[in-house]
């Protein structure tokens, strides 16, 4: 039935389309030979002429030719393309050639042709079985506002039956005929209304370019009307969108700093290899992305998951080294362990540098990270979600760590008040060194997510130092909550000073608005009481 | 025990130092400094191109080196160290006795620098594409000026992609505050209206770009066809692609044609989300053609790894060595202040099958290419100027620099002078 | 005043001051004098090397004062080492005149470059020598002061107080990289011509340059253990070992800690003053948090709370920084890294500490 209709469409976009009429007298292989070129808009021209014609393989071939598949032979021009198996096909017959091709040389593509293919595939696919394939179709139609797609619009509007994607096909529809200038005006006055109703940028964007030029002045007030209800709008969420972004900041500040929060705010470490710890998790992803890429691509989404408690444990033994060789010598000499772990932390930069290249390495992002989610026009990124709710995971089980378990009990009771502990037998030393280690997994942990975001390289630990002690400060050292509230303060208080004082600017206003907090309240949000306060 | 490690401590040193000695006595050889930053933050960029020159110097002397005398590679770490820049480059010249130097990859790098080489008269080769608005006796530029570089890349981007609105963005330092401003004069020479031109400056290392590329997506919905130029340096590019691909903007939507991208950046990213974003450059790897196939071969087996990258920066030093080899040997001598004069003129093949030549303006003639990024991290040429481009080191489109230009022969020898007054700098 | 300054004065004091006397006259006696083939010949660059070296020892020297006798570590002494060299920079950069590249009489190159039409007025009166070493001077002092006064009245104190002054150099550090503050961006200032008339590429320039180099430093040194020598400099000490007793005593620790801070950052922009002419540039990168961080290392590396130790640790660790970025480029921060691990272990007084304890235990006593 779909086969049957699918043809019916392609003869009715054929018969509109003017570059049909040259077409539907030749032969497919004449249509395909204009794909065998160099030339750009050459191919921008034959994809069009191909999407039109009803050349049982043209679905396959701009696919194909999407993704790089698609070759010519030299000799004669004729095209081929792999399929997804890997295996050639003669596009003029649709089968595998009898012989092995060979003199092939791939058709490339630039913008231009990417749009045109995007458009044609569009309008091909909007009788897709997959509703998300028909979706995509009828975005695609949206950007291209192909006037020929008009009557094929139609007669999908009228059989779909899921709301969702006949939402879709309208609002295309709709970004066809609002600048269509021969369309009746009641038409596009409809047009506007639903125009109004999508309600984003880009209807914003089509209802902004209705002139005088051509519309009517219905058209027009209709289209203004829809235009002030979408300002209003996006107006009201790009301060939910501001409000977004410092959380997501906020939940990056509170990764990085969280490690800290640990040898830092609570064994009073200042701990200046912290970033260092960070780089290596995040060099762990590196390490095991490579491993299942050259092993088992099929995993690569797993990746990530992989990734979390190797990182954890690369750093966290990582640190317990630097703990046993050097910082349990330095022990109620808080400030040399500035300049030992400093030492440490050039080291390691170097170590990184030497192991790996000075370079930047590529960490990919697994399927689920990639995307916006659309809620209405509020936009999600999925890397971001993650992210947050990530770092929300990672404090959580810290806290439940510090708090639940009877090494948390006697990490608590060694920062409290160490010879007492010692006293009541806990073995101090032990514990240190598990607590410095717990931190700098932490931390590695952390790297994982910020590996996603930012470069993979030596110096990436450097670009959290600061401000991650800048976090804990401000939340107030050796407390897990006042990180937590520090992080996502300074992470809302940036983004909305960006947009009025800059990028810039709003980070030095910060800054400033910092040193002011901390003249107020010398000990942070969360000031911690007792014994440990005059150390 | 104290007493041992601080024994082993002073044997070290005094062997390290020994050895040092015993390298510094080697036979006559021809020194060649190189002054690239290996750790700190530029060592990401800058590392590659120490490798390249060993290359460089490796292959000549295969060759049989340069006047029947071998070279000798002079490495030091400037450490992304500014003052330290110029405290080697001293270094080099007068301790190490270099003839020539190759190295720097900032301009401010370069600035420090600068009245270095000019006091101890010795030369300097420049890699990186600049923003022009200097011409030294003793530096040779063989990357971009802005014409080599901005300006074929926004006219193609006008001609091809209709594009109407423009993001200019870029980190806030000269190179691009410079080529901003040269583009926001020449879009507005070309009709360009000021509310379709939006500037975006961010710092050094910006990682955060959620609110600036959402900024970009709504200037982008205007209903013109838009394109973000961008002059981003280094290390911000990849958050900054990363948020581009999160947030979903394709390239078919809006383009971004950078200036500071290459190989070796994409080879950082995962650049699937990044396929039909654009650079300009004078170079890509992907450049077919057998002087660019052969370097890229004898390159990968010099550094021993088949996956090596090569970039712009790279090609710049491999023209500029070729060019001081043979103006050394047009000259009979390495000594600086006639090779100096012996540079102007010499045509050496760039890798992308033309001839570059040094110009009295000390800076070099390139093509100028327009690659789109592949989902292979390389670049796919969509444009290339049929031939190739002279500098510009004085920008047309400043208001300080329209009048000046750069010639370093004689009689004129003058790298400001101002054909207005027809002085040579302030000087009468 | 003279009985004052050197009250107190021990032996070592005296070495130092004549070591430092010596070097300053025999250094640029051995650059100038002497032909460049005689063995004993000293090149003109490591004149300015050591010069580079010796305004880093002024710089640790102040913050010694500070952390080694009152105990406030400043992670952002930097910055006042910083605002003292832009303080000369800009003179430097005023005397250039019309020999920029664009030959304005007036403007600096970067602001032609920019298109600005005027000079701001924070860059007015620099082009006189005495404005703008009262500048080198008074703008880190009046930071200090501001800075110092907010911060010990609210009483914050330890890794705190580090943080913010770190924050405090790091929001300096934006602020200088803006092009629009209009003090060079990126770039910094640079290209310096002259200093007083003189070209700054002269030999002789840069050995009177050392010389007066050598000479703040052993004025400062002096300065310095005249305060710590003092009634003044026991209060110090006493707030430093226990800062809440001695509020209860009566002291009015907030003024004593703001003097000696102001008087610090004095010191430090001085030794920004000299060390900007000899290495030839300003940019932001000397408000970067890690330089101060290394300011504390060389501090530490000397012997924290002995000023001699100080000074030595700075010229030390640059020397050493020097020499093996020039010999092995690529491993040299595994011997600086440890170097500092090495330093904290053994050596916890730093190497002039752990030698006066070992001198004046007779050379038995263990000192870890």
């Amino acid at each position: 039935m779909l086969r049957t209709l699918r043809i019916i469409l392609g003869l009715a976009i054929a018969l509109i389309s003017s570059a049909v009429q040259l077409v539907w007298a030749d032969d497919a292989s004449i249509v395909l030979t204009r794909l065998a070129t160099e030339n750009y808009s050459e191919i921008e021209a034959g994809v069009t002429a191909l999407a039109a014609s009803a050349i049982p393989s043209a679905e396959a071939v701009l696919n194909a030719l999407a993704d790089s598949r698609l070759s010519y032979r030299l000799s004669d021009k004729a095209i081929f393309f792999k399929d997804t198996s890997g295996k050639w096909i003669d596009a003029a017959t649709n089968a595998a050639p009898s012989e092995q091709p060979t003199g092939l040389k791939p058709v490339k593509v630039n913008n231009r042709v990417r749009r045109a293919l995007d458009a044609a595939i569009g309008s091909m696919t909007l009788l897709s079985a997959d509703p998300k394939k028909r979706i995509a179709a009828a975005d695609a139609v949206f950007k291209s506002r192909d006037v020929n797609t008009l009557s094929a619009l139609d007669s999908v509007i009228a059989k779909e039956t899921d709301a969702i994607v006949k939402q879709h096909f309208e609002e295309a529809r709709a970004a066809v005929l609002i600048l269509k200038p021969d369309a009746p005006e009641a038409e596009r006055v409809a047009a506007a209304d639903r125009l109004g109703q999508r309600g984003d940028q880009d209807a914003l964007a089509l209802l902004s370019s209705v002139t005088n030029a051509n519309a009517t002045a219905n058209v027009i007030a209709a289209g203004s009307l829809a235009a002030k209800s979408i300002s209003r709008r996006l107006a009201l969420l790009s301060a939910a969108q501001n409000a977004w972004y410092g959380l997501s900041l906020g939940s990056v500040l509170l990764l990085a700093a969280i490690g800290l929060a640990i040898t830092f705010g609570v064994m009073g470490i200042i701990n200046m290899a912290h970033g260092e710890m960070v780089m290596l998790g995040a060099y762990t992803t590196f390490v095991v992305q490579e491993i299942i890429r050259a092993k088992a691509p099929s995993l690569f989404d797993w990746s990530l998951p992989i990734a979390i408690p190797l990182a954890f444990f690369v750093s966290a033994l990582v640190g317990l080294v630097i703990e046993r060789m050097i910082i349990r010598y330095l022990y109620g000499r808080p400030l040399e362990t500035l300049l030992a772990t400093w030492g440490v932390s050039l080291m390691l930069q170097q170590a990184v540098r030497s192991a790996f290249g000075a370079n930047n390495r590529e960490v990919g992002a697994p399927s689920y990270m990639a995307g916006v989610w659309d809620l209405n026009g509020f936009q999600i990124t999925y890397g971001r979600l993650w992210i947050i709710l990530f770092s929300l995971t990672v404090f959580l089980a810290l806290l439940g760590v510090m708090r639940g378990t009877s090494l948390g009990l006697r990490m608590r009771a060694v920062i409290q008040n160490r010879r007492m502990a010692a006293a009541m037998g806990i073995r101090t030393p032990v514990v240190d060194a598990l607590t410095f280690a717990l931190g700098s997994g932490v931390a590695g942990i952390a790297g994982v997510a910020l590996s996603q975001i930012d470069n993979v390289s030596p110096n990436l630990g450097q670009s959290y130092i600061i401000d991650s002690f800048l976090v804990v400060v401000f939340g107030g050292v050796g407390n897990l909550w006042g990180t937590l509230l520090g992080a996502l303060s300074l992470g809302l208080a940036n983004k909305f000073l960006e947009p009025i004082a800059g990028a810039v600017l709003g980070k030095i206003i910060l800054l400033a608005v910092i040193i002011l907090f901390i003249q107020r309240r010398p000990r942070g949000l969360f000031a911690l009481k007792g014994r440990a306060v005059e150390q | 025990m104290k007493r041992l490690i601080s024994t082993i401590a002073v044997s070290a040193f005094a062997a390290g130092s020994l050895l040092a000695s015993i390298a510094a006595k080697a036979e006559d050889t021809i020194k060649i400094g190189i002054l690239h930053s290996l750790s700190g933050t530029m060592a990401i960029s800058e590392t590659t191109l120490k490798d390249t020159m060993l290359y460089l110097i490796d292959e000549q002397n295969k060759k049989g080196g340069v006047l029947g005398k071998k070279l000798e590679a002079v490495v030091v770490d400037p450490a992304s160290n500014w003052p330290l820049f110029a405290e080697k480059a001293r270094e080099l010249i007068t301790k190490d006795k270099v003839v020539a130097t190759f190295g720097c990859w900032t301009s401010v790098s370069r600035k420090s620098v600068l009245p270095v080489f000019e006091e101890l008269n010795s030369i300097l080769f420049y890699p990186v594409q600049y923003e022009g608005e200097e011409s030294s006796k003793n530096i040779f530029y063989t990357g971009a000026a802005p014409n080599q570089q901005a300006i074929p890349a926004v006219d193609y981007l006008m001609e091809n992609e209709k594009v109407q609105r423009w993001v200019l963005a870029g980190t806030d330092y000269v190179y691009p505050r410079t080529t901003n401003k040269i583009l926001e004069a020449y879009l507005k020479a070309k009709g360009v209206k000021a509310e379709d031109i939006m500037i975006n400056y961010t710092p050094f290392g910006h990682s955060d770009w959620q609110t600036i590329v959402a900024d970009i997506k709504k200037f982008g919905s205007a209903g013109k066809k838009t394109a973000v130029v961008s002059t981003i340096n280094g290390d911000a590019n990849v958050p900054f692609y990363k948020e581009l691909g999160n947030q979903g903007i394709k390239a078919t939507d809006i383009p971004v044609v950078a200036f500071s991208v290459g190989e070796e950046e994409l080879a950082g990213l995962d650049t699937k989300p990044l396929v039909g974003h654009l650079a300009a450059w004078n170079y890509f790897e992907s450049v077919d053609t057998p002087e660019n196939k052969d370097f890229i071969a004898k390159w990968q087996a010099y550094t021993k790894n088949p996956k090596r990258t090569t970039n712009d920066p790279m090609e710049a030093h491999v023209i500029g060595f070729n060019m001081w080899v043979k103006a050394v040997e047009k000259a009979g001598t390495t000594d600086p202040s006639k090779v100096i004069d012996a540079m102007i003129g010499v045509a050496v093949p760039n890798l992308t099958g033309g001839l570059s030549t040094m110009m009295p303006n000390h800076h070099i003639t390139k093509p100028v290419l327009i690659g789109e990024i592949k989902a292979d991290g390389q670049f796919n040429t969509v444009w290339q100027t049929p031939g190739t481009v002279v500098a510009n080191e004085w920008s047309p489109y400043l208001e300080g620099s329209k009048d000046l230009i750069a010639d370093w022969r004689a009689p004129l020898s003058c790298g400001n002078f101002n054909v207005k007054t027809g002085k040579c700098g302030s000087k009468s | 005043m003279i009985k004052f300054l050197f009250h107190r004065f021990d032996k070592t004091a005296a070495y130092f001051i004549a070591a430092l006397a010596v070097l300053g006259v025999l250094i640029p006696i051995l650059n100038l004098a002497l032909p460049e083939a005689s063995t004993f010949h000293i090149p003109t660059y490591l004149v300015s090397l050591w010069g580079k070296y010796l305004a880093y020892a002024l710089l640790a020297l102040a913050l010694d004062l500070v952390w080694g006798y009152c105990g406030i570590l400043s992670l952002g002494h930097g910055a006042f080492f910083a605002l003292g060299g832009y303080a000369m920079g800009m003179y430097l950069m005023r005397q250039i005149g019309s020999r920029g590249v664009y030959a304005d009489p007036i403007l600096p190159d970067f602001m032609v470059f920019l298109n600005w039409k005027e000079l701001p007025i924070t860059w007015y009166f620099f082009d006189h020598f005495v404005y703008a070493i009262a500048m080198v001077i008074l703008v880190p002092s009046l930071l200090a002061l501001i800075f110092g006064w907010f911060a010990f009245r609210s009483r914050v104190t330890g890794v705190y107080l580090s943080i913010i002054t770190q924050s405090l150099t790091y929001a300096l550090l934006l602020a200088f990289f803006r092009n629009d503050m209009g003090f060079g961006g990126n770039n910094g200032l640079t290209d310096f011509k002259d200093i007083l008339g003189f070209s700054i590429q002269a030999p002789t320039t840069r050995a009177i340059l050392f010389s007066i180099t050598a000479l703040m430093l052993a004025l400062g040194f002096i300065v310095a253990r005249a305060m710590v020598a003092s009634r003044f400099g026991q209060v110090l000490a006493s707030i430093r070992d226990a800062e809440s007793r001695t509020r209860f005593l009566g002291y009015r620790v907030e003024n004593y800690k703001l003097m000696v801070f102001v008087v610090s950052a004095a010191m430090a922009g001085i030794a920004g003053a000299l060390y900007v002419p000899q290495v030839g540039i300003i940019n932001p990168s000397e408000f970067a948090p890690a330089n101060s961080i290394e300011a504390v290392i060389w501090v530490a590396v000397g012997g924290r709370g002995t000023l001699i130790g100080a000074a030595i640790g700075a010229v030390l660790v640059n020397f050493a920084k020097t020499w093996l970025t020039g010999t092995f480029p690529d491993f040299w921060l595994y011997g600086l890294g440890a170097l500092f691990i090495g330093v904290t272990l053994f050596l916890p007084k730093g190497i002039i500490g752990t030698l006066t304890a070992r001198f004046n235990s007779g050379g038995k006593g263990d000192t870890a």
